[in-house]
This record gives structure tokens, C-alpha cells and sequence, in this order.
């Protein structure tokens, strides 16, 4: 696929010998210009095809390395190295002004579907529950109860949850703002993540510490008006419009401050750490 | 007689024959995606003509289920890739003068009815064509302006947050990802019109997208 000059002059053929009459002139003449042509296409389609098929070689050889290459949080490296950049570009345009959506109650979805359950099986006990938060500058960790968590002031959303399988709801949550709780409990100054878990680490979540502090992430207890169910993760959970419904982590146990990036469940088995909106 | 005419140029080559396989793998691993979620069909009312999914049975089978963190991961890799190479196919056409031949003119929607009917055998004069045919330039363009949608609704889900107000005027999340699922089952049918035209028009004009020339012959 390379361009060539112009074609060659055809061989000059001296005017008085174009003579329509003289039909076997012409003829000749007009065969020894087709032959010309003829040439140069061989000679194009060669040199094209060649840069064609090299072409081809070259990026299904790129394709089976790019699938083959080691994985990494079981993605292909470079697919990882992606994400990665992409977050980078994501994190520089994030803005904590940017608002999801909120909706009318009017549009709040009828089934508020549940989807994983990982982490809810084991080790909960309802009356026993209680959410530690580690890493403070210096400080032991502090441990709170529902009650302390349900005397920051209350807040209440409707907003879309999207789930990273392309489904989304409508629902009306109702907690403490983890920036409230986070003022009360603060980080180290500069504390770039925040990991959280559920009652022995069954499911876990990496977080970005600006998100962790957008004004519509909620240390959530209530559900369209109705305490969290279990499934739903009771007592407390994770409602973060800005993120995708993996990082939304249910059953909250443990929060900690941290300046290394937490492993994320969804995040190991191939996801997107990041998971921003 | 015989005369070899340009008609591609180099450039426009390449972006065609590069954003094939980037397509293809952005159409590829929609697919994989789509499937956690496969809830699109084609009906009216409570009536279903065609259900926009096949059996989970086959898809396993097919060993394309189950796999949404891979076409995630392939999808947010290639769609730089295939942005930036119909970016470039845009400039291109527009400071080379090219995009004279490829957008549509005043007289391109009469015309490419005639075009249709001709291709359907059922008008036999031939319509006008210059290096496009006013079919050609509608489609042509078109299948650009889908590009366009594609790359404004991905973003309208990829952060429904951070663009809402994009997300907002595409009707909601929702709505986005239903453009965005019909935008590409367009570009599948525009493949398909596209090979069968190409097959039928014969080896001389398919050679051209390769070697930027065409043979044409007169009387």
C-alpha cells in the first residue's frame, strides 16, 4: 500500500501514424499502452499485497502476544496497564462537585435486586456487629456501633446504582456520610486509599480516598426506607454512586486509612480497580 | 484502452484496514459484555419479533459466557485505539478536500434511491458515479457519524458520573447503553451491505483499497 509516481509515458507513438483508417496501427499502439498498464498494476498489486499480508502477520502476531502475555490480577498485563491509565486519566478529570443524578421517589425501582453475595456468610452476629476504623494518625483504632454511626446527621438520596454487568436500579438510601465519619475519625493527612472489609475479610474493597470523600458516599443502614436487609448487607453498607455496585461493598466491618493501594476482590479476578463513574 | 486512474490515498488506506480489526475487536468484546446483561430485542408493545440474545446453552458452548471482565478489559484498552484512528480519518478527510467525494449533497437522497433500485435490478439506467455514489456517500458518512455516537454514548456509561450531563442527554444510563448496543448491530449490517457490495463490484475496485489505483477501461 505505497504510493508510486504517476504512471509512465506510453511509448510515443508519431502522430501521423494515428491514422483511424490504418485500424492496425491504432490497434497496436493501444495494446502496446494496455501492456504498460498491465505492468504497472502487477507491479502495485505486488508491493501492496506484500505491506498487506506483513500487515496482517504483524497484527495477529501483536493479538496472540497481547493474550498470551502474563496475567496480572487475572488480565493480560498490558490489558491491566490499561485500566491503570485510564484511572490516571479518570482521577485527573474526577471532581467531587460532580453529582450523580437523584431521582424522585416516583422512580425509585420496584425490586431492589440483589446480586453478590459474597462475604455475608460467615461470622456475623447482628448484636455483636461493630465497625472498626484503623490507620488514624497515632491512635488506637476506634470501634462503633450502629448507634454511633446513626448519630451523625442523616442523609438521604435517590440515586442509580449501576452494576458492572450493565444493569442499573433506582434506590433511596439513607446513612452518615463517610465524610462526616471521616472528619470525626480523620486519616493522616495525604492518605491517598482507604480499604474496607467485611467480617472476616469475606469481600473486600480498595477505594480512592477522593471518592471515599464525595458528598454522596454513605455509610448506608437504610434502604428505600427499611433497615438493610441481609442480603442487601446489614447493618451497614457502602452507597457510592460514583462507583460501580463491586466497590459497594456490604456488611462493613473494618475501615482502614492506608498509603498502599488495598487489594480489591473484583479488582483480583480481572475487574477494574478503580470501577469510577 | 486502458488507463490507471488514482482513487485511495495511502492514508485513507490505512485508516480503513486498521479500523477493521479495531472494530472488530470493539464489536468482539461489546459482545462479551452485552452478555451479562443480554436484555435488548426488536418488538413493539408486549410483542417480540426477535430477542437480541440466543440460549445461555449455546453461548457456553460457544465459550463466550462468563466472560465480562475480559471484554471489559479489552473494550477500555482498544477504545483509545479505535477513537483515535477515526479521529485521525476525520482530519484527514477534511484538510486533504477528500471529504468533497464522501459527504452527501443536495442532490445525494434522490440519487440514492435510484442507486437502491438499480442495485435491486429494478431500474436498469445506471446512476450517476463519481468516485462516490450518492449511496455510497450517505452510507459513508453515516457509518462516521455512528463512530461519533458510539465513542459519545461509551463515554455517556463508561462515567455516567463525571459526563452526566452526556448521560442525561442521551435519555439516562440506560438509554446510552441501549444507543450504544444499536449503533454497533448497525455496523454489523453496514459490514455485511458493504462485503456483498464489494464482492459484487467486482476485483478492480476491491484492488484499489489496496493499491490506491484503479484500472479503468474505455471504448
Amino acid at each position: 500500500m505505497t504510493d508510486e509516481p504517476e504512471v509512465p509515458e506510453v511509448p510515443e507513438v508519431p502522430a501521423e501514424e494515428i491514422v483511424i483508417s490504418d485500424g492496425d496501427t491504432l490497434r497496436k499502439a493501444i495494446a502496446v499502452h494496455d501492456a504498460v498498464v498491465d505492468r504497472e498494476v502487477r507491479r502495485l498489486s505486488r508491493r501492496g499485497f506484500v505491506v498487506a499480508g506483513i500487515a496482517t502477520v504483524a497484527a495477529y502476531g501483536a493479538w496472540k502476544w497481547l493474550r498470551l502475555a502474563k496475567r496480572e490480577g487475572d488480565v493480560p498485563w498490558p490489558l491491566r496497564r490499561g485500566l491503570e491509565a485510564n484511572e490516571k486519566v479518570a482521577e485527573a478529570y474526577f471532581s467531587n462537585r460532580r453529582l450523580s443524578r437523584e431521582f424522585p421517589p416516583s422512580a425509585i425501582s420496584a425490586n431492589a435486586r440483589v446480586n453478590g453475595g459474597v462475604g455475608l456468610q460467615a461470622n456475623y452476629d447482628p448484636d455483636h456487629w461493630r465497625l472498626q476504623i484503623e490507620g488514624m494518625n497515632g491512635q488506637p483504632p476506634a470501634s462503633l456501633s450502629l448507634a454511633d454511626i446513626k448519630s451523625f446527621p442523616r442523609r438521604d438520596m435517590t440515586t442509580e446504582l449501576r452494576c458492572i454487568e450493565g444493569w442499573s436500579i433506582i434506590v433511596h438510601w439513607t446513612g452518615a456520610r463517610l465524610a462526616d465519619v471521616m472528619a470525626k475519625f480523620p486519616p493522616p493527612p495525604r492518605t491517598p486509599y482507604v480499604a474496607m472489609e467485611s467480617p472476616g475479610r469475606g469481600y473486600y474493597v480498595g477505594l480512592d480516598m477522593r471518592s471515599c470523600m464525595h458528598p454522596q458516599t454513605l455509610l448506608a443502614y437504610e434502604i428505600n426506607g427499611a433497615p438493610l436487609s441481609w442480603q442487601h448487607g446489614a447493618p451497614l453498607r457502602l452507597a457510592m454512586p460514583v462507583k460501580y455496585g463491586y466497590k459497594q461493598i456490604k456488611r462493613i466491618a473494618t475501615i482502614r486509612y492506608t498509603t498502599v493501594r488495598p487489594p480489591d476482590f473484583w479488582g483480583d479476578r480481572g475487574y477494574d480497580w478503580y470501577g469510577g463513574h | 484502452m486502458k488507463d490507471l486512474e488514482n482513487k485511495h490515498p495511502l492514508a485513507i488506506r490505512w485508516f480503513h484496514w486498521i479500523n477493521f480489526p479495531l472494530l472488530a475487536v470493539m464489536v468482539w468484546s461489546g459482545l462479551l459484555i452485552y452478555w451479562a446483561n443480554p436484555v435488548y430485542r426488536i418488538g413493539f408493545g408486549n410483542r417480540t419479533l426477535v430477542n437480541m440474545r440466543v440460549a445461555e446453552k449455546t453461548f457456553e458452548k460457544a465459550n463466550l459466557a462468563f466472560r465480562l471482565a475480559e471484554g471489559l478489559s479489552l473494550h477500555f484498552f482498544f477504545m483509545w485505539l479505535f477513537a483515535i484512528n477515526g479521529i485521525l480519518y476525520v482530519a484527514y478527510t477534511i484538510f486533504s478536500g477528500e471529504w468533497r467525494y464522501l459527504l452527501p449533497d443536495r442532490h445525494s437522497w434522490v440519487e440514492a434511491i435510484q442507486v437502491t433500485l438499480h442495485d435491486l435490478h429494478l431500474r436498469k439506467e445506471p446512476p450517476p458515479q463519481a468516485k462516490y455514489n450518492a449511496a455510497q456517500r450517505i452510507s459513508y458518512t453515516a457509518i462516521i457519524v455512528m463512530g461519533l455516537g458510539s465513542l459519545l454514548t461509551g463515554l455517556a456509561i463508561y462515567k455516567p458520573v463525571q459526563f452526566g450531563w452526556l448521560t442525561f442527554l442521551f435519555g439516562g444510563y440506560q438509554m446510552a447503553r441501549f444507543f450504544h448496543f444499536w449503533i454497533t448491530v448497525g455496523y454489523v449490517l453496514f459490514f455485511v451491505v458493504h462485503v456483498a457490495q464489494v464482492i459484487k463490484t467486482g476485483w478492480n475496485n476491491f484492488r484499489a483499497m489496496i493499491i490506491g489505483r484503479e484500472v479503468r477501461t474505455y471504448d
